[in-house]
């Protein structure tokens, strides 16, 4: 059996991307991810690794693309607002096809904010990670065993589809403590990367790293095979996880720490005979739409528990294409839930047999 | 005999540049100290945006495209993730000294084992010549059309000076190319500059001042002319800082 060691999840994410290989980190300062930072600087100097403090989140995610470019595997983290700050970086590396592990640990917005636990990065992780039509594959863990386990997901699909993964965690999920297993993490070797710029070594043509095209149908062609790519990613690579949607009448969408409170909440709903289940999204983009479709021909209401104003919920509805009313229980602002609150929207909803 | 080739460290491909400008003469500057030095193989070029955008097509060694001032982080990058490779960066007066100018200082501060190559022309050349962070005092652009008002929008920027307080970066000169001399004279310092890297001695950045006909609004001939009158009284010529050179010295 696998050892596990107890370690907060900021951690498991540092640990787990040096046992996926990557030995070059960059970042800055932020609140509440900064021990991912600390555990690399402490960490990376006794492997051979590269751990450097950028003075910027620019500066950081440019590093970024360096070592992507050249053909490594690179990851940088951040909270909220320094996440906003790399998007510019995130758009030249989605444009280069570079694979990239980028980690966003959020906080409450908009502006400063606040230091507290917040999902109200979900549009700018699954719509609007920068300029220009592109995607990054977002993953949403809601332990700190996947935590540990997504980072190295994360690695493997972003070599394997030449683009940036993102973990979206939250200050809870980055600050709490639980056991984790290491030893047994699904790390995959890294592919060969032909188009990395390592020194012509003067044995080949010279590999060029570029977003630019100015020719518009070149740029065309660029943006039509990234697509194609893009939904291969769609068909294949969606993650989610069901609680209790067997003999479900209502579904409780969630994710991250919002999945954890809803759990307690759908098992006191389910004690008082009301058959509530939960899907769970663990990639946000690709978004599981199959459970969810399959979830509006059986149950009567879906209820999104988010960390925002209600982001998650218009993929929800997309999913399940209207056919059921979905409604938001939420907080925000650093705000979390409680299994009350979700259990008392439960319970209201039941009341009225499923109408809105 | 072969008296006059080019450099196997170039393209063939036509460069885009307007007659008189000098990044042709800087290109080839680049090309020849990289042939003559041996490094094509492992040489990491990395392009800005600006006028010299597409240097990744004519630099026959791997190139990569930056965004808009971050080179000096993505050399960072590609150097940190392989420091046996030789990484240069080559930037225009907008990208390195003023979207950029983070970068660069802090590039230079950690003396980042790279080489910079930098072309001061005083204007915006791309995107049709708005003023620089290097624009003249009185300089009319685009953006300055009653010529810079340093009340009003600040004194332009001198990189190797601001830079040469730092104590990271090992060699900082200021050179042109409007002149065989200066040409010769600009080739041994950016081969100063790239044999610095080789020998793992650190940041090295070579400013180029440089000319913009174009946006200028004047002959080539003017131009270079205009480099001697206007732009070399406010930029000097000279090394700014060679760290192991003074040391040497001190022997």
């Amino acid at each position: 059996m696998a050892d596990k060691v107890l370690m907060k999840g900021n951690e498991a994410i540092a640990e787990a991307a040096i046992l996926a290989g990557c030995r070059h980190y960059f970042g800055y300062p932020i609140t509440p991810q900064t021990e991912i930072a600390a555990y690399m600087a402490k960490r990376m100097p006794k492997i051979g690794g590269t751990f450097l403090q950028a003075e910027s989140e620019i500066a950081a995610i440019n590093m970024v693309y360096g070592v992507a470019a050249a053909g490594y595997r690179v990851m940088t983290s951040s909270s909220s607002p320094g996440v906003a700050l790399k998007s510019e970086g995130l758009s030249y590396i989605a444009g280069a096809d570079l694979p990239s592990l980028v980690v966003n640990v959020q906080r409450g917005g908009p502006g400063l904010g606040g230091i507290q636990p917040s999902q109200s990065d979900y549009f700018m992780a699954t719509r609007a990670g920068g300029h220009g039509d592109f995607r990054m594959i977002v993953l949403a863990p809601a332990s700190v065993q996947e935590m540990a386990e997504l980072t190295v997901k994360g690695f493997s699909l972003a070599d394997q589809y030449r683009m940036t993964a993102m973990i979206l965690a939250d200050g809870t999920m980055g600050q709490m403590m639980e056991p984790v297993a290491l030893d047994s993490l699904p790390v995959s070797p890294m592919p060969e990367k032909p188009w990395a710029t390592t020194g012509t070594k003067m044995q080949r043509p010279h590999n060029i790293v570029n977003s630019l095209y100015l020719s518009p149908d070149e740029l065309e062609k660029t943006n039509f095979a990234r697509f194609e790519r893009y939904k291969q990613i769609e068909e294949n690579e969606a993650m989610y996880e069901e609680y209790l949607m067997e003999d479900a009448e209502y579904c409780i969408a969630a994710f991250g720490i919002a999945a954890r409170v809803s759990k307690n909440a759908i098992d006191e709903a389910r004690r008082r005979g009301i058959r509530v289940g939960m899907i769970r999204p663990i990639t946000l983009w690709p978004f599981p739409v199959a459970p969810f479709k399959k979830a509006a021909g059986q149950v009567k209401h879906v209820i999104s528990v988010e960390l925002s104003m209600g982001q998650m919920i218009e993929d929800v509805r997309l999913a399940t294409e209207c056919r059921v009313p979905v409604t938001l229980c939420n907080r925000v602002g650093g705000m979390i839930p409680s299994p009350e609150q979700v259990l008392e929207a439960i319970l209201k909803i039941a009341d009225q047999g499923g109408k809105q | 005999m072969t008296v006059f080739k080019k450099p196997h460290a170039l393209t063939d491909v036509p460069m885009h540049y307007c007659p008189g400008c000098t990044h042709g003469i800087v290109h080839r500057l680049v090309a020849e100290v990289i042939d003559e030095l041996g490094i094509e193989g492992t040489t990491i070029g990395i392009a800005p945006v600006g006028c010299s955008v597409m240097a990744y097509n004519y630099f026959n060694c791997d190139m990569i495209e930056a965004a808009h001032g971050r080179a000096p982080a993505v050399a960072t990058g590609v150097k940190r993730a392989d420091p046996s490779n030789i990484v240069f960066t080559y930037q225009g007066d907008g990208d390195l000294a003023s979207i950029g100018m983070a970068e660069t200082v802090h590039a230079a501060a950690r003396n980042e084992n790279i080489t910079v190559i930098f072309i001061n022309n005083a204007i915006y050349g791309m995107t049709g010549g708005q003023m620089a962070p290097t624009s003249l005092p009185g300089q009319v652009t685009q953006t300055s059309p009653y010529g810079r008002d340093v009340n009003h929008c600040g004194y332009p920027i001198r990189v190797c000076e601001l830079l040469s307080e730092l104590e990271g970066p090992e060699y900082l000169a200021r050179v042109t190319v409007n002149s065989v001399k200066n040409v010769n004279n600009a080739k041994k310092a950016i081969k100063k500059a790239f044999q610095n890297q080789v020998e793992g001695k650190g940041f090295s950045l070579v400013e180029v001042v440089s000319s913009c006909p174009t946006n200028w609004g004047m002959t080539p001939k003017q131009a270079l002319e205009w480099i001697d009158e206007k732009m070399l009284p406010y930029y000097p010529l000279g090394v700014y800082k060679d760290r192991s050179g003074s040391q040497e010295a001190q022997k």
